[in-house]
Formats: C-alpha cells, sequence, structure tokens
C-alpha cells in the first residue's frame, strides 16, 4: 500500500524540455506575481475585496481574468498544433512526438469549450446581467461565489496535468472505449474527467442561479417583454445548462465508474456500449454550443442597438428566436455522428433539425442589420467585432448547413473540413462576442474606456489572421486530410498548412494588440475616464449608475416603465423638467457579507481531484470531509447580511452624479 | 410630446402585472431556485435510466434482473420511503407551527425510516454480490448499480442534511434562514420519492415482468 497512490518522481517528465520548459516558465511568472503581491502587501486587500468577495461584478470580472489567462494557454496549444502540422509532412517528423501532439489537441479542445469560452459567457452573464435588470445581486450570491472558485479549481487541475503526469490523449470528447483503462492506463483521462466533473458542478449552480435570478428577481415593473436581449439570452443560456449539464455529469461518472471500479457502461466486453457515451456526451455536446453563443448573441444585439443609436429592429422575433434555438438545440445531437450508422430515417430527421435551427439564427441576423440600417451606426471597436461576426458567421453557418446534410456528411466526417466548420463559427460567434462585451463593458466595470487604436489593430489582426487559419483547412479537408495527424505523406496538403500557420501567427499578433491594449489604456485611464456612468449612450440599466458601479449597484432601486428603460428615461428627462423632483431619503441597504466559503470549498475540491486522479484515498477522504466541515461551519455563521449605511450612499451619490435619477 | 407625459403617468397608475411586480420575497426565491436544482438532479437521473434502458439486456450471460430481484425486500423498501416522505410532511407541518417537540419527533421517524431503507437496500446489494452478481459482471448490472445507488446515495446525503438541520433548530431556533432550509430539505424528500416510484417501475417491477 502506497501512500502517495500511483504518484511518484517519474510522474514529472523531466526528459521532455517544451514541457519542462513550459511548466518551469508558468511556475516562475506565477511565483514572480504571487512575490510581488505578497511583497507589495496586497494579500489582505486581494483576500477582502475579491477572492472572498460575493459582488457579482468583481466575481465577473474574475471569470474574465481567468477566461482570458486560459486563453494564452489554449492559444498556445493551438500554434504549437499548426506548426507541427507546418512542418510534419513527407520525410519531416515535426518537433512534436505523437504522444505529446496527442495531448496538446485534447488539451486545446478542453480547454478552449471549458476554461475560456464557458469563463468568458459567465463572466459576462455575471457582471451584466444583475445590472441590466436593476438589482443588486445575484439570487444567491455566495452560491455565485462558489461557482467561480469551483471553476478556477478544475484550471488549476487541468494545468497541473501540463508538469505531473500527462493530460488525456483521446480528443476533448474522450470517446471510449480509447478513454477506457484498457487503453489509456495513464492518468491522463483521469485529470480530464476530474477537472470537468468539478467545474461542471461549478457550471450547473450558476445556471441555477441566473434562471432563478432573471425568472424572480428583476426590478419592478421589468416584464418580460422590457427585458434587455442579453438577459433573454443570459435565460435561454442558463435553462439550457440547467437541462445538459447534469446529463454531462452522468456521463462522465458513469466513465468514471468504468475506469476506478471495473464498470461496464462503456467497455467492449460484458455487454457495454461505447456508442451511448457518444450519444450522451452529444446531448450535452450540441446544447453546449448554444449555451456558449447564445449570450454573444445578446452582447451583439446591446453592442448593434447602442452603436446604432436606435433600439434593437425586432425584439420580439429576437426573443422567440433565442427561445426557438434553445429547445431546437437539444433535438440535433445525432448530427455530430452520422456514421454511427443510424437508419436513414433517424438521420434524415436529425439533418432536418439541424438546417431548421440555422432558420432563427438567420432571422437573428436580419435582425442586427436592419438594427444598423438608417441607424446613425458609430463604428467603434465594438461594432467592429460585430460586422466581423456577421459576415464570418454567415459563411460559417453555411458550411453547417452542408455539413447537415447526411451524405455529405459521410464524406467529410472527422476530416479537417470539419474541424474549420466549427471553428468558422466558435471563433466569431462566442470569442469575436465576447471581445464586443469585454469592450463594451470595460468602461462600466472599471470607469475608463478600451484604447480605440490598439482595439482595432486586435480586430484586424483576427479577422484577416482568422480567416488565413481556417479557410485553408476547409480545402485540405475536401482534399481528405483527417483531423488530429501528427505526421502526414501527402505533400500537397503542405502549402496549405503553411497558409494555415501564417493565419495563425497573426492571430498571435491581435492577441499582443490585445495585451498592448489593455497597458496602453491603463496608462491613460485618466484620458479615457468615464466620468458620465454612460460613454457609449447606452439603453440599458447599467448605464444608469456609476462606472464603475458601487457595492450596492443602485441607490434606489430602478422602476422600469419602458423596454430600453434608460433610453426611455433619457428621452423622457427635457419633459419632465418642469416637473420639481422630490428630494429622495437615501436608505441603508443591506448586502450579503463576503465570505471565503466558496475558496475554501474549492481548495478542498482540488484536493480531492488530484487524489482522486493518483488514487491517493487517505487524502480523497480528506479533502470530503474538509469541504463538508466547511460547508457546516459557514452553516452555522451568525452574521449573514452587512448593512451599508444611507450616509456612505449618500456621499458616494455625491461624488458621481448622475445624468438622469431612476 | 404631451402624449409621452400621460402615457408614463397612466402607466405609474395601471394595474402591475405579475411579471412588473418586482424581486419576490426571499423565501419564494430560495424554494424556486431549489426547484431549479431538484430539476437538474431529476435530469441527471434520467441520464442514469436511459443508460439502464440501453443496457437492461446486456447480461453478458450473466443473472438478469428476473432472477436477482427480491419483491418482498423492495416492497418493504418503498413502503419505508413513502410512509417517510408522509413524516416529513408532518415535520413540515411542525415546523410551520414552531413546535419544536414534534418537529424533533417526526424528523425522527423520517430519519429511522429512510435508514431503514437504506439498511434494506445495502442488503439487497450485499446478497446479490454474494450470489457473484457485481457491478462488474455486466453491462445490466453495472447500470442497474448505478441507478439504484444513485438514489441510495441521494437517500444518504438526505439523512446527513436532516440531522445537520436538527442541530441546527437546536442551536439557532426557527430562524428564517434554517427555515428556509427545512422547506428546501423537505421537497428534496419528496423528490427522491418521485424518483424511487420511477425506479421501482423502471427496475423492479418491469425487471421481473420480462
Amino acid at each position: 500500500m502506497n501512500l502517495l497512490g500511483k504518484l511518484d518522481w517519474s510522474a514529472v517528465p523531466f526528459d521532455q524540455p517544451i514541457i519542462m520548459g513550459a511548466g518551469g516558465g508558468v511556475v516562475l511568472i506565477i511565483g514572480a506575481i504571487l512575490g510581488w503581491v505578497v511583497l507589495k502587501g496586497y494579500v489582505p486587500y486581494l483576500w477582502r475585496e475579491w477572492i472572498t468577495s460575493v459582488d457579482h461584478k468583481r466575481i465577473g470580472v474574475m471569470y474574465l481574468v481567468l477566461a482570458l489567462i486560459m486563453l494564452l494557454r489554449g492559444f498556445s496549444d493551438a500554434i504549437m498544433m499548426r506548426s507541427q502540422q507546418a512542418i510534419a509532412a513527407g520525410g519531416a517528423q515535426g518537433y512534436l512526438p505523437p504522444e505529446h501532439y496527442d495531448q496538446i489537441f485534447s488539451a486545446h479542445g478542453t480547454i478552449m469549450i471549458f476554461f475560456v469560452a464557458m469563463p468568458l459567457i459567465i463572466g459576462l452573464m455575471n457582471f451584466a446581467v444583475p445590472l441590466q435588470l436593476g438589482i443588486r445581486d445575484v439570487a444567491f450570491p455566495t452560491l455565485n461565489s462558489v461557482s467561480l472558485w469551483l471553476t478556477a479549481s478544475g484550471i488549476l487541475l487541468i494545468n497541473v496535468s501540463l508538469v505531473v503526469g500527462e493530460f488525456a490523449r483521446t480528443g476533448w470528447m474522450a470517446y471510449p472505449p480509447l478513454s477506457e483503462l484498457q487503453f489509456s492506463p495513464g492518468v491522463g483521462v483521469d485529470y480530464y474527467l476530474w477537472s470537468l466533473q468539478i467545474a461542471g458542478v461549478g457550471t450547473l449552480l450558476t445556471g441555477i442561479n441566473f434562471v432563478t435570478t432573471i425568472l424572480k428577481t428583476r426590478a419592478p415593473g421589468m416584464g418580460y417583454m422590457r427585458m434587455p436581449v442579453f438577459c433573454w439570452t443570459a435565460l435561454g443560456s442558463s435553462l439550457s445548462i440547467v437541462a445538459v449539464f447534469p446529463v454531462l455529469t452522468a456521463t462522465l461518472a458513469m466513465l468514471l465508474l468504468d475506469r476506478y471500479l471495473g464498470f461496464h457502461f462503456f467497455t467492449i466486453d460484458a455487454g457495454g456500449n461505447p456508442m451511448m457515451y457518444v450519444n450522451l456526451f452529444w446531448v450535452w455536446g450540441h446544447p453546449e454550443v448554444y449555451i456558449l453563443v447564445l449570450p454573444a448573441f445578446g452582447v451583439f444585439s446591446e453592442v448593434a442597438a447602442t452603436f446604432s443609436g436606435k433600439p434593437l429592429f425586432g425584439y420580439r422575433s429576437m426573443v422567440a428566436a433565442t427561445m426557438a434555438i434553445c429547445v431546437l438545440s437539444m433535438l440535433v445531437w445525432l448530427h455530430h455522428f452520422f456514421t454511427m450508422g443510424a437508419s436513414a430515417n433517424v438521420n434524415a430527421f436529425f439533418g432536418m433539425m439541424s438546417m431548421i435551427i440555422g432558420v432563427p439564427t438567420g432571422v437573428k441576423i436580419f435582425n442586427w442589420m436592419f438594427t444598423m440600417y438608417g441607424g446613425r451606426v458609430r463604428f467603434s471597436v465594438p461594432i467592429l467585432w460585430l460586422i466581423g461576426f456577421m459576415v464570418t458567421f454567415v459563411l460559417g453557418g453555411l458550411t453547417g448547413v452542408l455539413l447537415a446534410v447526411p451524405a455529405v456528411d459521410w464524406t467529410v466526417h472527422n476530416s479537417l473540413f470539419l474541424v474549420a466548420h466549427f471553428h468558422h463559427v466558435i471563433i466569431p460567434g462566442v470569442v469575436f462576442g465576447c471581445f464586443a462585451g469585454y469592450t463594451y463593458w470595460f468602461p462600466k466595470a472599471f470607469g475608463f474606456k478600451l484604447d480605440e487604436a490598439w482595439g482595432r489593430r486586435a480586430f484586424w489582426c483576427w479577422f484577416i489572421g482568422f480567416h488565413l487559419a481556417f479557410m485553408p483547412l476547409y480545402v485540405v479537408g475536401l482534399m481528405g486530410m483527417t483531423r488530429r495527424l501528427q505526421h502526414y505523406d501527402v505533400l500537397a496538403w503542405q502549402p496549405w498548412l503553411l497558409v494555415a500557420e501564417a493565419g495563425a501567427v497573426i492571430i498571435l499578433a491581435g492577441i499582443v494588440c490585445q495585451i498592448m491594449q489593455f497597458v496602453v489604456s491603463i496608462r491613460n485611464r485618466e484620458a479615457l475616464r468615464d466620468v458620465t456612468g454612460d460613454p457609449w449612450n447606452g439603453l440599458t440599466l447599467e448605464w444608469s449608475t456609476a462606472s464603475p458601479p458601487p457595492a450596492w449597484n443602485f441607490a434606489f432601486q430602478p422602476h422600469v416603465s419602458a423596454r430600453d428603460a434608460f433610453w426611455f428615461e433619457k428621452k423622457l428627462a427635457p419633459l419632465k423638467k418642469g416637473q420639481a423632483a422630490e428630494p429622495r431619503k437615501y436608505e441603508p441597504i443591506e448586502t450579503p457579507k463576503s465570505t471565503p466559503i466558496g475558496f475554501v470549498n474549492a481548495f478542498f475540491a482540488v484536493v480531492f481531484g488530484f487524489a482522486a486522479i493518483w488514487h491517493i484515498w487517505w487524502m480523497a477522504a480528506f479533502g470530503i470531509l474538509g469541504a463538508f466541515a466547511a460547508l457546516l461551519v459557514f452553516a452555522f455563521r451568525d452574521v449573514e447580511e452587512v448593512e451599508i449605511p444611507a450616509e456612505t450612499i449618500a456621499q458616494f451619490d455625491r461624488a458621481h452624479p448622475l445624468e438622469v435619477a431612476l | 410630446m404631451n402624449d409621452a407625459v400621460a402615457i408614463y403617468d397612466v402607466r405609474q397608475e395601471a394595474f402591475v402585472p405579475a411579471s412588473e411586480a418586482g424581486p419576490a420575497p426571499k423565501r419564494i426565491v430560495v424554494a424556486y431556485g431549489f426547484w431549479i436544482f431538484l430539476l437538474s438532479d431529476i435530469i441527471m437521473f434520467s441520464a442514469l435510466f436511459a443508460a439502464y434502458a440501453v443496457l437492461v439486456r446486456n447480461t453478458a450471460g450473466g443473472p438478469s434482473g428476473a432472477q436477482l430481484f427480491n419483491q418482498v425486500s423492495v416492497a418493504l423498501e418503498t413502503a419505508c420511503l413513502l410512509v417517510s416522505s408522509y413524516t416529513c410532511g408532518l415535520m413540515s407541518l411542525a415546523v410551520a407551527s414552531r413546535e419544536r417537540a414534534a418537529v424533533y419527533v417526526r424528523a425522527l421517524a423520517t430519519f429511522v425510516l429512510g435508514a431503514a431503507f437504506l439498511a434494506l437496500e445495502l442488503r439487497e446489494f450485499a446478497n446479490m454480490i454474494a450470489q457473484g452478481a457485481t457491478p462488474q459482471r455486466s453491462a445490466f448490472l453495472s447500470a442497474f448499480f448505478a441507478l439504484v445507488g444513485c438514489h441510495g446515495l441521494h437517500v444518504t446525503a438526505g439523512l446527513i442534511w436532516l440531522a445537520v438541520m436538527m442541530a441546527q433548530i437546536a442551536v439557532r431556533g426557527f430562524r428564517a434562514t434554517v427555515q428556509r432550509r427545512l422547506w428546501c430539505f423537505a421537497l428534496f424528500w419528496h423528490a427522491l420519492d418521485i424518483i424511487w416510484v420511477g425506479l421501482f417501475t423502471v427496475v423492479y417491477l418491469m425487471g421481473v415482468a420480462s
């Protein structure tokens, strides 16, 4: 009986210079940042104001920080793969051995979906939804903090796999039987499973939290048809999270039972059924695509209206399209594996459903175009992302309609044509959308705008780089190149892959521009300062309060009397000028008390996850008992809310005069 | 222009639909959120049910449900769980009228019945394993143990929760948070009954029929 389970020094790949270099670099950077934080004495501030915070705005910002850091990791994987494929043709073997290359493409997919796209979306939802609904926080603020830190736990575990042990070599879906113990005896798949299980619980709790927030705690007067479209899309996304993340949890749990206790859900012997995993996985996986893209559509709707200087065209059809997508997304999962061998009728049904889901998406595209039509369009950075998205996404959607034809799908299944297609919808849809949202809400979060010139440069690099990187993949896909090749013999593919490599480098330049934009904006923050709280002449309630908003969001509970509530009040303000505004009395506000429970819980989750991956059972028990004890302590706490005195609120309001009182 | 002001004024006085009434009271928000959680939990069970339905005939030459299930034991389990739901309902009534002694007695009854359910279930599992019908034997048995075992784990979690809640009443009395948690517990306990009814039908009744 080994006290450390399967863990020993052989787990650290000392003989792999690339891994050790990357791992060493990460450790050095983290060490340097931590050292700087400690030396500067920022630890108490960080602990008090951020780590234990249950404020939705802070939690949103922390989600975005996590996502942007993981974007760097996921992108490093991407450019390594592109470089390998650019050189490893014919006699050349490239610089990545197959077992390392396999880990990289698995990590790239897992990280980009779960730890970049999800936290980007959830971060924006956290930041904007309560402000747009005119309320002081989400329905369950402490649970929100627990969600954040569970996501962070998953991220930590997946990054530990870089240095201690290995990551899965199975692709990001971890299909059995390859992911079963028989064919993947290492800890790679276990890292995959436990980091997703832990982060998945966090995501599910977020979904529950936002469904409740949006359906039960809107400001007085904010009926469903007055909700900003971003809130509608956040609702659609959260409903889908509640509906499908439990399926992912159950599916991964079944694979865990197979691997840890010798069950036979997906094995090839004793009656197991590997295709059941594929079905269950995509029952989660396809709605997941819409979980990601719906809030991005919401951002685009806000951006289209605000920067065209007029309300959104076709609000009702936008809401209907969102909810239609929400339902239809549950009826298309089989198009991910038409080659399974289901009958022609089954394939035809799922093919048709996949084409139908293009209809509500098309409705949205037309609504955005008609919103811009006849408007006074200000070509600022957020709307550049919108236009770039519309041009690109329509083409990506069309290749999706092609793939929805089962006969076509059979010929290009698992080829780079498919890889090109899903990058073609996810990058413009989700990533551009989140960048638009990041630029749009940044002044609200920090009180100053992002630099415009560097933002434009970033956009053009991403836009051009994207097309150079992914259009060639359609071509090589049609030429017969399958995905995930570490090496290939067909020299005719190589020129296209060299172009793709160049595209990846241009995207890298785009990321550098974004880092520059961040640095330059902080340096020029006084010039970029937003003093009114409404830098873009916005329509929705988040612009009616100061930038950055105080912990209580609104000194007085807003009362909503129309769609685009803030816009309506601004139009109305000159008319009401004659009426003497009643002086309003400030009341103390109760806000939820900060608590370390989320952080402590996540610590024990990491302990448990790491122990389970390495079969260190005493430590796993310690992790579970620790989390339980922490919850008990939390359940018995005395003070649950703190009161902010009326005087503090009045002082803040005097220092931040607003355009319109709501 | 004056029209806009007029409309604005009319709206202030008009009838307010429920969707415009503003944030719901905390009691409702908490119960609503917990309902959403329960729905998600039921969806997780539905994935396990689906897996069971796919794998139920894949016995790999091992025993089938008809050979393994002991109906008397399962009937007793069902009786324990359903009656515990009844006592749980009585407990909720006592919580509403803040009768501390009645809460304790009815919670104890709920706990004992739940524990009896678990004991019977574990005995059934032990018997099956002793006959060589382990979850490693076949895909059918894997799915069976995962589905029924997952429900058993939920019951275990419920028992721990109930014990903690009794300690909370003892230490904190009937303050608002404690009451809300007791409401959620009751919802959870009843939801486990609903899942058991499905499980009883799909696994045990249909299993013996075929």
